[in-house]
């Protein structure tokens, strides 16, 4: 008998731990997959790397990856993760979770995270909308889109997750759908790498819940959607590139300039003493 | 803050000190080896921040000023997974924040310290003055089935020695302990006599000797805590908030869940012999017994003083670690002595656990007081004096 062919990531998920929760379609899976690649394409050792998630659908990623991970609180991935690395700074902190935690419950601390430049990476899956809990409106949510708790309509304006990254003060700021694997996994690992904030936003399908509630049928049809509709402008301007329903999704690397990190300038303004 | 500690890049400060509570506090959690705060602003527990801030950055260490107290309870969890030791210290407001990471800490058994300069509540209350009224909040303010240990000094000198046992005991026993001192404490000036660093007593988390492949996160030794792997050993440690079994994997059985928050609680309960710090005066003779804790006890001693002279028999408990409260100790004396008085800055708190510890026919009256001064002493001897 044959024995099964290892996948070529196995090694850095915990395999005694899948198959995993997340639906068929959903983008989750395929961010993970991509996050390994560009851990082995950065060349980060992976006993010093951390994954740090808040709650929710990707809130789980920290479950499934076989390194140092932490499964923390709604909203407080970013506070966690900040601890962690400025006890540590030779550990590699990656932030993974979604858009409800990180920008509703979780808002201000992206901003502070963001304008003080602590050292880590924050991967955003943005599918628009609460999934694990049913799918409620969330702060990401189109004006006009359904969810179970905007029956007539989402009635309030989203907010533009990379404008507010790289207002806040993010170094590198990226935007992918999953359907961009290759550009989406070097952009990852160019993040993993840069010194200072920063942030990734992964547009993602959620076929159960937010395509069900906006008649945009299943996975496949929503990559298909993305094909169509993405266009890749690296160097955009943050503020010009909302995400709107049924509008162009610009992607591609919009931010990545120097700025000192948190500790750099602790380190420099204490020299002397 | 002199110039002199300005410049001391020493982590122990050897020799006497005129220290107000806050700065005692912050010191001895720098002689204990904490290396990481995350604070917020907030009266009466500032100093604790300020002296922090001007300390660690010269010792090695991290101050950092977070967003709010969600947020610095947050990252003192994540700075001891890095293996740092660290703390955060708040007043009520800040502390009912920060009892969402509490939870966390408790449930992923995580050694760290938070400070609750009391002031008067609830809300925003007594801003600048003091009280000891979130004893229960710090006991039950989390939700859940837990088990904590709190300690409460009386002095500047208390403030030292309570936070050194405080970060001993969160390594050892690996949770969140509280330090529940008030705001007179805090900003009370005393001496401070610090010992030299090799009679400083610290206590480090017990870390792991197995290899990475044999070694289970939640697997507990013999006094049910387990030992410690920090981020970056190679580890791959896996931590949640879910209920999870040995490997640190979420188990949503009914099976799982009561074996990890009965360990948890039990981890408290069955060492609290080891945990539980009291100091006891007369109480050989006492028919009358006086409970106390923190600033309240400084009044306490002119009272019995006065209640001894006219020939009462009376005695002093007084605890200085309040959580886990003494029952058996308190079941034990009332075997003998009936007649139990506690005064308290709160209306009845700390009262309530002396009430169901001791044994029937005996009588526990509070003195209640509901925060901004400390009492009267002949408030608390004329409740003396009607008991006997």
């Amino acid at each position: 008998m044959n024995k099964t062919p290892k996948h070529p990531i196995e090694h850095l998920l915990r395999m005694d731990r899948i198959p995993h929760i997340w639906c068929p379609g959903c983008g989750i899976g395929t961010a993970v997959a991509c996050f390994i690649k560009a851990l082995d394409e950065a060349g980060i050792d992976p006993d010093k790397t951390v994954v740090i998630s808040g709650i929710g659908c990707t809130g789980r990623v920290a479950g499934y990856v076989n390194l140092d991970s932490f499964h923390t609180t709604h909203g407080r991935a970013i506070p966690f993760a900040t601890g962690v690395k400025l006890a540590n700074p030779d550990l590699t902190v990656i932030v993974f979770s979604g858009d409800g935690d990180l920008f509703a419950i979780g808002g201000n601390h992206f901003i502070h995270a963001a304008r003080r430049n602590v050292d880590i990476s924050v991967f955003c899956i943005n599918n628009f909308i609460y999934g694990m809990t049913g799918g409620q409106v969330a702060p990401t949510t189109p004006l006009g889109a359904r969810t179970s708790t905007s029956p007539y309509g989402c009635f309030e304006h989203p907010f533009n997750l990379s404008y507010l990254a790289e207002s806040s003060g993010a170094v590198y700021v990226a935007r992918w759908t999953p359907l961009h694997i290759r550009r989406m996994t070097h952009s990852m690992a160019e993040a993993i790498t840069k010194r200072g904030f920063s942030f990734l936003e992964i547009v993602s399908p959620c076929p159960t819940v937010y395509s069900r509630y906006n008649r945009l049928g299943d996975g496949l049809d929503m990559i298909k959607y993305y094909h169509e509709n993405s266009r890749i402008e690296n160097g955009a301007d943050t503020k010009n590139i909302p995400l709107e329903t049924g509008k162009e999704i610009v992607v591609g690397k919009f931010v990545d300039v120097e700025r000192p990190t948190f500790l750099d300038y602790q380190t420099e303004q204490t020299k002397a003493r | 803050m002199s110039e002199r500690h300005y410049k001391d890049k020493k982590s122990i400060l050897t020799g006497e000190h005129f220290w107000q509570g806050n700065i005692a506090i912050a010191e001895g959690a720098i002689a204990a080896g904490c290396r990481f705060f995350g604070g917020y602003p907030i009266t009466p527990a500032s100093e604790i921040a300020e002296r922090m801030a001007l300390r660690l950055p010269l010792l090695g260490g991290v101050y950092i000023q977070m967003e709010d107290e969600l947020a610095s309870m947050a990252s003192i969890l994540g700075a001891s997974w890095s293996g740092v030791k660290s703390m955060t210290a708040t007043s009520g407001p800040g502390l009912s924040l920060m009892l969402e990471n509490f939870g966390l800490g408790i449930m992923t058994e995580t050694p760290c310290v938070i400070v609750n300069s009391q002031r008067g509540s609830p809300s925003t209350g007594l801003p600048t003055s003091f009280a000891q009224s979130d004893m229960m909040q710090a006991r039950w303010g989390t939700h859940g089935d837990y088990e904590v240990i709190a300690l409460s000094p009386e002095s500047s000198q208390e403030c030292f020695d309570l936070t050194v046992k405080a970060f001993n005991l969160s390594e050892k026993y690996r949770l969140p302990v509280f330090i529940l001192t008030d705001g007179l404490v805090s900003h009370m000036t005393e001496k401070v006599v610090v010992p030299k660093p090799e009679r400083v007593k610290v206590f480090d988390r017990r870390k792991t000797q197995k290899s990475p492949k044999d070694y289970l996160p939640y697997q507990p030794e013999d006094d049910l805590v387990p030992q410690m792997a920090n981020f970056g050993e190679g580890y791959k440690l896996h931590s949640t908030g879910l209920t999870h079994d040995e490997r640190g994997y979420p188990d949503m059985t009914i099976e799982a869940h009561d074996k990890l928050v009965r360990r948890l609680v039990n981890k408290i309960r069955k060492n609290a012999d080891d945990i539980i710090i009291l100091e006891e005066k007369n109480l050989e003779d006492a028919e009358v017994v006086v409970v106390s804790y923190g600033v309240t006890s400084r009044v306490v001693p002119p009272a019995v003083k006065k209640a001894r002279s006219e020939g009462i028999k009376i005695g002093q408990l007084r605890l200085l670690t309040v959580w886990p409260f003494p029952e058996k100790r308190v079941a034990d004396l009332s075997q003998k002595i009936k007649s139990w008085v506690v005064p308290e800055i709160n209306l009845g708190q700390i009262v309530r656990e002396v009430e169901r510890a001791v044994s029937k026919g005996s009588k526990v009256v509070p003195v209640s007081h509901a925060g901004g001064d400390v009492h009267d002493a002949d408030d608390i001897y004329k409740i003396i004096k009607e008991l006997v």
